[in-house]
């Protein structure tokens, strides 16, 4: 079964990743991929207290996770891949094909972003960023919790620049 | 300004969670103890998790708050209140918290922060019940 989510969330492993997501799709494994956390021991240890007994994690850096990516997406146990910004996601993606589409999930509110939704920020660089993704070939789109509807990246914006 | 208590009294607390969880959980202590203002309501929604760290750090610091209530385990609440805690010495968290634990931390009579909040989690897990059918 292949990977259910490619997930990009600035809060990472949280409550609408490990129930909101979790429940519904059975998620047996999360892939963490972030270069940050994947080096320190103690930002591992709090996600790996984050996730029920039930539910392995697996931290990687984008390189790495680039080479493991073939691993997780041939189990056949549903899994989340989660990465907490953009420009990871843009890097395992330009190293792993068999990708096809790409979840934004949690990009909060900081200073030079715009509101896209309620949990969709972006700065000029990220939008753009995520249209290259999507002019990939990949899907790209807005869904923070299953039972929301799927909002494509093209839709998102032009909702956007025509308020 | 920091309130003057000694070292490890557990004084108000945080109560920290998803949508309108804590207001409403606040609300509740309220309406049955009318102790609603030891509470220190904080909603998620909408927060970046360095917003979240920053917004339970804030009473921590201005109120001399030691304990932290929140609703989920796996929630970025709890996963914010354990990367303050690490420059927050005495801080304590309680992850899962119910009304019965609150009722129980704003009446408590423990010396300390840990000892409330334990006391108050004991209280919460056993008010869980089922009552089955028939």
């Amino acid at each position: 079964m292949p990977i259910q989510l490619h997930r990009i969330d600035d809060r990472l492993v949280h409550g609408q990743v490990v129930v909101g997501w979790g429940q519904p799709l059975n998620i047996r494994f999360l892939v963490l991929v972030d270069d940050a956390v994947a080096s320190s021991e103690w930002e591992k240890d709090l996600y790996r207290m984050a996730v029920p007994p039930e539910m392995e994690i697996h931290f990687f850096d984008v390189a790495t996770a680039i080479r493991e990516h073939s691993r997780f997406a041939a189990d056949k146990r549903p899994g989340i891949l989660l990465t907490a910004d953009i420009d990871s996601m843009q890097r395992l993606v330009s190293g792993v094909t068999a990708i096809g589409s790409v979840n934004l999930g949690g990009i909060h509110h900081r200073a030079g972003r715009t509101q896209y939704r309620r949990y969709v920020y972006l700065t000029p660089d990220e939008e753009a960023a995520l249209r290259r993704l999507e002019a990939t070939g990949l899907e790209v789109t807005a869904q923070d919790v299953p039972a929301a509807r799927a909002v494509p990246l093209s839709e998102m914006l032009s909702e956007r620049e025509t308020r | 300004m920091s309130e003057e208590l000694p070292a490890g009294v557990p004084g108000r607390a945080v109560v920290v969670g998803h949508g309108a969880f804590a207001e409403g959980l606040i609300s509740a202590v309220a309406q049955i103890s009318g102790m609603g203002e030891k509470l220190i309501g904080i909603s998620n929604t909408g927060m970046s998790p360095t917003d979240i760290e920053a917004a339970i750090r804030s009473p921590l610091e201005t109120l001399g708050v030691r304990v932290i209530f929140t609703d989920l385990p796996s929630g970025s609440a709890t996963l914010a209140a354990r990367r303050v805690m690490r420059n927050a010495p005495g801080v304590v968290l309680v992850s899962g918290v119910n009304l019965a634990t609150l009722l129980d931390f704003v009446f408590t009579s423990c010396p300390t922060a840990s000892e409330a909040a334990r006391a108050a989690a004991e209280r919460g897990r056993a008010s869980l019940i089922v009552v089955e059918p028939g």
